[in-house]
Formats: C-alpha cells, structure tokens, sequence
C-alpha cells in the first residue's frame, strides 16, 4: 500500500525565522523555552474587559514598520507582517538568497487558520457603518487565507508550487507534510510554516464560541495542560516560519541544518457521538512506520496539550498506548504561549529543532499534578539534557484534524 | 506498482437547478444562470449581477439541525459529497475509515456566516467591541475555514487525512490535485475531492467593487459573464460546490465502478508578480500545463479539449490565450477551449472543482460545453472558444486550468481510459 511512498533522502531544515510572544528571534525564543518565561498577560491589543477571557500571549515589541516593507503594511493583516518578518529571517538563517535559485523549484506552503481577521473586522465595520464604496481596495487580498502564501511568493520571486492549508492547529505540520511531497516531486526550497494573529474583538469572541478557553485569570494558572485543574487554553499569536530543502540543495549549498523530516501523518477524528477512538493513536503508528522508528527510538513529543480535560485525557491515552505509561518524555512549550493556531504546531516543530540542536528537552511550565488517568511522563519542574535525536511533534486542529511528524536531529550547533 | 486516482462519482450544487444531472444540462443547453443578485440588497453596490443557487437546504435533505450549524457553503458541499458517493456505487460503511480522506478546497470559507454574525454582535457596525453574548455556537465554525472539511468527513465517516486548501480561485483545481496525490501516495484509498464556496454576501461584493474585478453590466445580467469576447468587462461572482469520489484504478476497476476518467496529471506555479494582477505572456501558467502534462506522459499534441480558467476579466484572457500558445504551440489553434463561467459565473474556490466535474462529464458524454456570450470577437483571444453552442467532440485527453489572487496558476489533466 505505501509502495510509492517517498524514499528518498529526508529533506532537512535550513533556516528557523520566529516571531512568538516568547520572542522576536530564535535566540530570545530559546531563552524564554529554556528560562520558562511565560509571556501570558493581559491583552493589550484591544480592551478585553467586557470578555470573560482577559489573557493571551501576545507578540509584544512587534512592529511591522521596523521589519515588513513599508508598501506592504497596509495591504496586509498583522498575521502576513508577522510571516512577512519571519520568512525573511528564515532565509537569512539559511544564508539563502532566493534569487541564486531556480525560481521554480521555490515553493511556499503555509497554514491559515482564520486568514486576516483583524483587517476583516475593520473592513466590515466600514461596511456597515458607511457603505459598500467605503470597503478597501486592500480587503480583496488581505483577508483571505492565501494572503501569506502569496505575498511571500511574490517578495522572495518563488514561483514553484504554492499552498495553503487550513486545519485550525494541526494546520502547520499539514504545511511541513506538504513541503516534503514537494520536494520528493523536484523542489528544492519550500518556504513553510504558519502564523495567527487573531487577537481582536471579533477573533477572541469567536473563539469563545467553542467553550474551550480557559476563563482563569490567573496567569500562571490558567492553561495547565495535563494538570488536575485544567480549565482549558489561552490563544496567542505568532508563529514560525522555516527553510525545507533537499538534502542535496542544502549539500551543494554546504549549510548545516537543524534537523531533517522523517516522517508525517494526517488522521480525523470519528464523528461525534460514533463511539470510536480518536485518531491520534493511529495517527502516531503510522508516522512512525513511515519514518522507520521503533516508539522506543523516539527521544521527546512535543504534545498538542489542549488543557481541555477530555482532550488531555484522550492525548495522554494515545501517547500512552503507542509508548506505554510514562515511556517517553512528553512536553509543552505552549503553555508559555498559548495556543497558536495557524503559528502554533509551526513554533512546536522549531522548538524541537532547537531542542535537538541544543540537547536539551525544555519543561513545561504551568502543570503541577496531572490528571489522574494522564499516565504520562511531562517533563515538569526542570529542562533535562538528554540529548534527544528523534523528536515527535503532535497537533490537533478544531473538528477533529490531527496531525504528527517526526523529526530527526540535524548538524547545526545551537546555540552556534 | 504505480497507484493512480480515477473519479468514480460526481456530486454537484450549481447555479441553476441543484444536482450533477441538471447542471450538465444547463452546460450542454448554453443556458447562463447569471443574473440580477436576489441573496442580499445589491442596490449600493457597483456589480449587482450573479450566479446563484437555487437551494432549498430542506429540500436536499439536510436535518433543520444541520441547516442550523452549516454555512451555506457547508450545505453545498454536504449535499454534493452525497450525491457523488450515491453516483459511485460505494458502500463505505464497511472500510477501513482511516483509508478514507477528504480534500476540499475554499477560497472564502464560510464568509456569509461569518458576516450575518458580524453585523449582529456589532449591532450593525456600530461596535468595536463586539458583544459575545449574542455569539451563536458554530460562530467559531465560521471563523475557520477547516469546518467545510470537517462537515465532509462526517458524511463519509472519513479517519485518514482530511485537508482544507485554500487558495484563492486555484483552490478548486488543488484540492482535486492533492486528493489524487492522497491516492497516488497511498495515504488513502478513497478521498473526496472538491470544493465549496458561497461567497453571494456584501463583503464579497464589496471586496470585488473596489478593485472593479467584476462586471459593471447590470442591465443585462443574462449576458454579463462574457470570457474571451472583446465587450467583457469583469467577471460575474457566483456559488457553489462540487465533489468527488476519487479511488485507485485497479480497486476501482475490481469493483466494476463505472469511471468517468483518471486525474492522469496536476502541477502548480505561481507568478510572484502581483496579488491580483497578471502579466499577459502567461509563462508561468505554461509551466503549469507544462509539469501537468509531463506528469500525466501526454504530449501537448494529445490535448483535445481545454477547460479555460476564462474568468472575463480583460487580463485574465489575454494572459491565458498566451499561456495556452505558449505550453502547447501549434496545438493551441487546433484545439477547442471554453469557459463554462460565462453560464455559471466565478465561485471562486469553488470553480475549480465545477470545472473538473464538467471536464469529467464531458469525457463520459464526448460533448464540449460552449463559452456562451461569445459574440464580438477581441483580437487578442484568437483561439477557437466554441461560441455558445456545446459540440460533440472526440476527446482522451482534456486539461483544465485555474488562476488566482496570489498569482497561483494550476493546471490539471484528466484522461479516458
């Protein structure tokens, strides 16, 4: 059944550009993970005080004007400023200069999980307030789901296949599983990734709609994924954005990389009310098989930790059931964040990377006693140096999308 | 052994009357379904023309629970994933549903349900801070796209990978092409394949107005979608879904299915030109017919018919007219090409897969669907469109190609077997 499956060599990462509220460069972003700075605060970005959710992880020190071209600011939301900045100090990371390529052989897959909300609610308040020919020019482009894909297309000169998928938080590792199809079919570059920035009025009171943020406000408190007083997450914004390439482009060019893509798998919740198990178990067995891994050989997962007690539970059982109780490091960054949606499997796979590379599995600030029947090993308290060569990343989107990839450890010292 | 993706049922909610049979009738008949917008009040806006469903959610058999939660856009897709698993003869409900997936594509989500319920927690824009207390349950289901997804996956029970593609008017073309790399790769062994759009809402309008993307010719909506003829003047927004069983070709052919035609090649490239505009040598949408056809093992001398993007926007068909000349040189001229929008109108994401539907239709019934309206020719649309009446045609091998906001350009190649 997998006769025509990618056989070739694993393409590898190149360049790592993050702008997260953890930090505004790799470097800040390791520090925090390392030092488990939570950035979770109070909003800023808009008066939260008529919601019953007044906390979020916000990118702060983030200005478009001092890392977006100016022309762009205006045409696009804040989620394209943020990928914008971070597909620029991806290629920088790489050392890659697009125009040294074959401009066909640059792809650019990213994930959108609710487009440009924030332009998308200004736009229809001037619908509404004054009418059809009060609605701009830049609303056509700047609120759809493509609008990163495209515009980072169109500034780095990459005209190979281009992507977008949506699939809430696991939509970043559909992205990565994306790149590595296009580079088994012939290209070299695949700009990836994902960013959100969905923290307006209208963003934030959708989101209440699923009943799954957590209403604490107590910072420190109130997304404790795992944690016997899980009351569900916070959302925050940002993302990574990340180089894949060959193996041989990244040979010929003769730059190290953080590690490589072995493996990756999609699966989808049964429909409510079936009675079946969720998909991520399976989902687990069959990356595994495909990047050719004994659960014994995976060193560290990178949990999607939904700090909605159901979920937890239902994530620490799948973990459980493929490695056994307590059979492999399990851990969380994105309490520090929280969840990312569209940025947030793509900031989980770029803190992987950043783990292998440094050695070190960072903790997972916030739970304290898990849940019973959560029979798994997170690494709380401290960050361990173990050395991890192989790293599971997991992600589940809003509905029933689940999604996990492996990575292996690459050859690029961090930090360098 | 190489797997390839065959189609073996078609769903279909178009402009006009719903359903595949109807839609291939309007097609084949010339008839255009474009006319004055009845959806919502288009009498501020500058385009007040469209191509719009006629619809009855209860009447297709959607539970008043469902017609609740749904966005309209979810109701098209829910009803043609159904009509095409009925048009395949398959019994899923004894397989392996982590061996199914879905592939839907959507340029706009679920806008018009997203919009409805702006203007109610904003009290009509007059409220920054929107009132979540008047926040319905399936709000977020609006917000993100990834539920017309969702709500396909229900009906078909499906547990493998599940994908919303989203982008722009390519989005179509490119859920089609990964649902047959889902099946090529062997991720899954059977996937729907499509894509949803019902974008007839006052953002939308609006959206196209200021850029004057779409046609201003409202005193004649009949005949206001008019690709390749040299009085068009926009394109004319439309609605609708359509959806795809696609499986392998010897599972298919061990079951005894009737096939419509294999997903024989699909590549895309995009122009990193412009957000919305087009430069009129076509070269990068060569390059996509190029790779599709090389994909598929046809020479550009196989192609007997070619479904155009043809959206009737002035630069639209000029820089496909090239691309075609420019992928397929002398074939070009030979071959006939038209555009079924100048019936159904553009709905966006959504098109794509309505186009590979016609495309497939076409093949079974050996019949190309006319560009209607096509009246003055423009000297720089010189190939041979097949003006308003459908012709029967001897075809193997047909490509369909789409274009979009971000500059992608998708081609993809079906084929008889």
């Amino acid at each position: 059944m997998h006769a025509s499956l990618i056989r070739e060599e694993p393409p590898v990462i190149t360049g790592l550009g993050v702008l997260a509220p953890t930090g505004l460069d790799v470097g800040e972003h390791w520090e925090s993970v390392l030092g488990g700075k939570s950035r979770i605060a109070p909003i800023t970005l808009f008066d939260p005080s008529p919601y019953p959710v007044r906390l979020a992880g916000e990118v702060s020190g983030f200005f478009a004007r001092d890392l977006v071209p100016g022309r762009l600011i205006p045409q696009t939301d804040r989620y394209t400023h943020l990928a914008l900045a971070g597909s620029e100090a991806a290629l920088n990371d790489a050392h890659l200069d697009p125009a040294s390529m074959p401009e066909f052989e640059m792809a650019v897959v990213t994930a959108s999980s609710s487009g440009g909300t924030e332009f998308g609610q200004h736009e229809m308040e001037r619908l509404y307030t004054n009418g059809p020919s009060w609605v701009g020019a830049y609303q056509s482009i700047a609120w759809f789901y493509a609008a990163t894909t495209g515009q980072v297309s169109i500034r780095h000169g990459m005209r190979g296949p281009c992507g977008v998928f949506c699939s809430e938080q696991a939509g970043a590792l559909d992205a990565l599983g994306q790149a590595r199809r296009l580079v088994a079919e012939g290209s070299k570059v695949v700009l990836s990734g994902g960013t959100d920035a969905s923290l307006c009025p209208y963003g934030l009171v959708a989101q209440l709609a699923t009943g799954q943020l957590s209403t604490v406000d107590d910072p420190q408190r109130a997304y404790v994924p795992f944690d016997v007083d899980a009351s569900g997450y916070l959302p925050g914004e940002g993302g990574a954005m990340m180089v894949v390439e060959s193996a041989a482009s990244a040979a010929a060019r003769d730059v190290p990389h953080y590690g490589s893509l072995l493996g990756y798998a999609a699966g989808f919740d049964p429909p409510p009310g079936s009675g079946r198990p969720p998909a991520l178990a399976g989902t687990i067995r069959r990356v595994l098989k495909q990047a050719r891994l004994e659960p014994s050989e995976v060193d560290v997962v990178f949990a999607d930790a939904a700090g909605v007690p159901a979920l937890d539970l239902a994530e620490a059982r799948a973990i459980t059931e493929v490695f056994g109780p307590r059979g492999v490091p399990v851990t969380a960054p994105k309490t520090l964040t929280g969840r990312l949606y569209a940025g947030g499997a793509a900031l989980d796979v770029a803190t992987a990377l950043l783990s292998m590379s440094a050695g070190v599995v960072p903790h997972t600030v916030g739970p304290a006693t898990l849940r019973p029947g959560c029979d798994i090993d997170l690494v709380m308290d401290d960050s361990r140096e173990t050395r991890p060569s192989t790293a599971l990343v997991l992600a589940r989107g809003h509905g029933g999308f689940t999604a996990a990839l492996v990575l292996g450890k690459g050859n690029r010292r961090f930090p360098s | 052994m190489t797997r390839r993706a065959v189609i073996t049922g078609i769903g279909v909610v178009a402009p006009g009357h719903t359903g595949r049979e109807a839609f291939w009738e309007l097609l084949t008949a010339g008839r255009t379904a474009t006319r004055a917008i009845s959806l919502f009040d288009a009498s501020r806006f500058r385009s007040r023309v469209a191509a719009e469903c006629s619809f009855d959610a209860a009447a297709e058999g959607l539970s008043p629970q469902e017609i609740r939660r749904m966005d309209r856009a979810a109701q098209f897709a829910v009803v043609a994933s159904r009509e095409a698993l009925a048009d395949s003869g398959l019994d899923l409900s004894s397989a392996d549903p982590s061996a199914i997936g879905v592939s839907i594509g959507s340029a706009v989500g679920c806008t018009m349900g997203l919009e409805q319920e702006y203007a109610v927690l904003s009290d009509g824009g007059r409220e920054w801070l929107v009132d979540h207390e008047y926040g319905v349950p399936q709000l977020y289901g609006y917000m993100v796209p990834s539920t017309l997804a969702v709500e396909v996956a229900w009906v078909v029970g499906a547990e493998g990978p599940v994908s919303l593609i989203s982008t722009g008017c390519t989005s179509g073309l490119d859920a089609v092409g990964h649902g047959a790399k889902l099946i090529e790769e062997g991720s899954a062994e059977f996937v729907l394949a499509g894509a949803t759009d019902a974008p007839l809402s006052p953002i939308t309008s609006a959206c196209f107005d200021a850029i004057r993307a779409t046609t201003s010719n409202n005193d004649d909506p009949e005949h206001a979608s008019r690709p390749f003829d040299a009085d068009r003047d926009g394109f004319v927004l439309g609605e609708g879904s359509a959806v795809m069983v696609l499986e392998e070709l010897e599972a298919a052919r061990a079951r005894g299915a009737r096939i419509y035609g294999e997903i024989a090649g699909f590549a895309s490239r995009s122009n990193a030109f412009h957000m919305t505009g087009l430069k009129p040598d076509g070269r990068e949408m060569a390059e996509a017919i190029r790779v599709a056809l090389d994909r598929a093992q046809r020479d550009p001398s196989t192609v007997d018919y070619i479904n155009a993007h043809g959206s009737g926007t002035k630069q639209n068909d000029r820089h496909e007219t090239a691309a075609f000349k420019r992928s397929l040189g002398e074939r070009a001229y030979e071959v006939p090409v038209s555009s079924i929008k100048s019936m159904i109108g553009h709905s966006l994401g959504a098109i794509g897969s309505l186009e590979v539907a016609a495309c497939a239709m076409a093949l079974r019934h050996q019949v190309v669907p006319p560009t209607a309206n096509l009246s003055t020719p423009d000297p720089e649309c010189d190939l041979d469109y097949v003006p308003v009446v459908a012709r029967e045609h001897r075809m193997d091998t047909i490509l369909s190609v789409g274009s979009g906001f971000g500059g992608f350009q998708s081609a993809l190649v079906l084929s008889r077997l």
